[in-house]
């Protein structure tokens, strides 16, 4: 294995790291910037995935139509508040061709309501496409496909 | 007072109060089961552009039963007659086995008849029994050893089989003889809202959504029987006036008060004093940074001829339907979907979301259908909101125990339609069908 090879597992692997922590310490405002600006998030059950069922969970096709989420969590959307923590594989890395780098990492997302007990609350993989903007890796597009179809009541803050 | 103590433990009288017990009693529960799901009532279990082809199956619920709904081979002169959709109860005639399972990555179930692995007991796609292994006994020289009785009948042993009906690309199913047509059933106050959505239109799947809510089943049918709480709870429905008070709106149902629409049409949302002052939940100076997520664009079909006001017409950009006992029909703007409840016990149901488009779309209203989705489902921008107070008013009957009750009074307590929202009147009507068909 190359040292570019294993520099690029490495690079993934703590932009994942950094965008789960984003989100279990609920650091909300940062997570539109993990994606490029017309970067897509899609949260989409495994059932659709498989089929070719375009319908998601969430989908958002810009860093707006992100930040417009988290107006929704933070300020919108009436919720009993939980935490969540993530759990991420190593990335698999597809090496860099044409500028985009693919990857695929499988996460458990555990919920805790305060006060009370811990439970699985969503677990899938993420399946990326990573571009370089100056520095720094972007998510062009993070597609989360979960296999816990049956979603426990609510899904408030994204995977 | 020497007046006869009622049999009901039913607290006061008419339906504008409903006892917490009427949601976490688990023994009325099961009755609600069979009385209502297993009774005269007719189920949504699907939609038929999930099964296209013959064989295609899919597994549904109709209360807690787990049932299959199937497209059967139809012979050439029964076409036109028959819709070939049969639906059939997930349990083997002979040992009680949920034997058929749900296709995985990706393949449309497919069946060319239904084998249960246990002891190969196989059946036709419409539930027949067409054999299993050792009916006649097995032979041992001269003689036969077991085999079932000489008078085993097979077709006195297969699947359950339900009763279909097909309105509009919807498949509803009842275990009932007794029930009436699915058209008597729905009533002709509903059908031209049924028809406004689904009439000669061919369906586009574009995908499913499921969640499993802490709340008695009943909940999700008040919710969308309450035009009261979406301009209120709901902050997109209230800023950007998809949904409240001060909308021209109408409250339809049918003569037995169980079915419903709540009918309105969008206005410009903004201030309102009336309706906007003082409600937390009302953003004045909230603005998307992607307008796209509510880019709303009217359809032609949104148009029809009022039901109520003959030689007038009437475009609503939001249609609620419930049908009782476990479906909702969702028009809100150019999004559309089916949600089916699914009753798991007193105290949690499952919700399945089934968003369609037509045939005709073009790739751009398929794009909007599909971005409009974000404010339904179990992460919406609005729909979340009624999850969580659902869950969260199942815990609060919960530790009330038998003595609390809900308070459905918003315009009066009469059962009437009316035409505006201001009014809980619905929710009351639900309750005076409820009443009956439960004897409480």
């Amino acid at each position: 294995m190359s040292i570019e090879t294993l520099l690029l597992q490495h690079e993934v692997d703590r932009l994942n790291a950094a965008y789960a922590a984003a989100l279990d310490e609920r650091r909300f405002t940062d997570w539109p910037g993990f994606f490029a600006e017309q970067g897509s998030y899609r949260l989409q059950a495994r059932e659709n995935h498989d089929r070719g069922l375009p319908l998601c969970l969430m989908h958002l096709e810009s860093r707006g139509m992100m930040q417009d989420r988290v107006y929704g969590i933070t300020q919108t959307i009436y919720h009993a508040p939980y935490y969540t923590r993530h759990v991420l594989s190593p990335a698999q890395v597809t090496p860099e061709t044409a500028d985009v780098v693919a990857a695929q990492t499988h996460y458990a997302v555990f919920r805790t309501k305060p006060g009370d007990t811990s439970e699985v609350f969503n677990v899938g993989r993420y399946i990326d496409e990573l571009v370089r903007e100056g520095a720094t890796l972007r998510l062009r597009s993070r597609r989360v496909v979960y296999d816990t179809e049956m979603v426990l009541n609510s899904l408030i803050y994204p995977i | 007072m020497n007046a006869p103590q009622p049999l009901t433990r039913w607290p006061s009288p008419g339906s504008s109060r409903v006892p917490f017990w009427a949601y976490t009693d688990t023994a009325l529960y099961q009755r609600e089961l069979h009385a209502i799901f297993y009774g005269a009532h007719w189920n949504y279990v699907g939609l038929e552009v999930e099964i296209p082809n013959v064989g295609n199956y899919r597994l549904s619920h109709v209360g807690e039963r787990q049932v299959i709904m199937v497209r059967d081979r139809v012979a050439p002169k029964d076409r036109g007659l028959d819709h070939g959709i049969r639906v059939v109860e997930n349990r083997c005639a002979h040992r009680g086995v949920r034997f058929c399972q749900p296709s995985v990555n990706g393949a449309v179930a497919n069946a060319r008849s239904f084998v249960c692995p246990y002891h190969q007991w196989t059946y036709k796609l419409n539930g027949d029994l067409a054999g299993l292994p050792f009916k006649d006994g097995v032979k041992d020289g001269e003689c036969t050893n077991g085999g079932m009785p000489a008078d085993f009948d097979l077709q006195a042993h297969g699947l359950t089989k339900l009763r279909v009906a097909v309105l509009h690309g919807m498949v509803f199913a009842t275990f009932s003889e007794r029930a009436e047509s699915l058209e008597d059933y729905l009533g002709p106050r509903l059908m031209p809202w049924l028809d406004r959505i689904f009439k000669g239109r061919k369906l586009v799947l574009l995908g499913t959504n499921r969640q499993r809510i802490p709340g008695n089943w009943k909940l999700m049918m008040e919710n969308i029987k309450d035009p009261y709480h979406p301009g209120l709870l709901h902050t997109w429905f209230v800023t950007f006036g998809l949904w409240r008070a001060d909308q021209k709106s109408r409250m339809v149902m049918d003569t037995h008060g169980r079915h419903a629409v709540m009918i309105s049409r969008r206005n410009d949302g903004g201030a309102n004093k009336s309706v906007t002052e003082g409600v937390t939940s009302f953003k004045a100076d909230m603005a998307l940074q992607d307008a796209r997520l509510l880019d709303v664009v009217p359809e032609a079909w949104w148009t029809i001829d009022d039901p109520s006001h003959p030689g007038q017409t009437i475009t609503p950009t939001v249609t609620m339907i419930t049908l009782f006992p476990g479906l909702i029909i969702q028009q809100q703007v150019n999004s559309l979907s089916t949600r089916h409840i699914v009753p798991r016990g007193a105290g949690e149901f499952d919700f399945v979301w089934t968003h369609f488009g037509f045939e005709d779309d073009t790739p751009e209203m398929t794009q909007r259908r599909l971005r409009q989705a974000n404010l339904f489902g179990p992460a919406g921008f609005v729909s979340a909101d009624d999850g969580e107070v659902i869950e969260l008013s199942q815990d609060g009957f919960a530790q009330a125990g038998e003595a609390g009750e809900t308070l459905c009074e918003l315009g009066g307590t009469g059962t009437e339609m009316t035409e505006h929202m201001v009014t809980e009147t619905l929710i009351r009507s639900m309750y005076a069908y409820w009443r009956k068909v439960m004897a409480v």
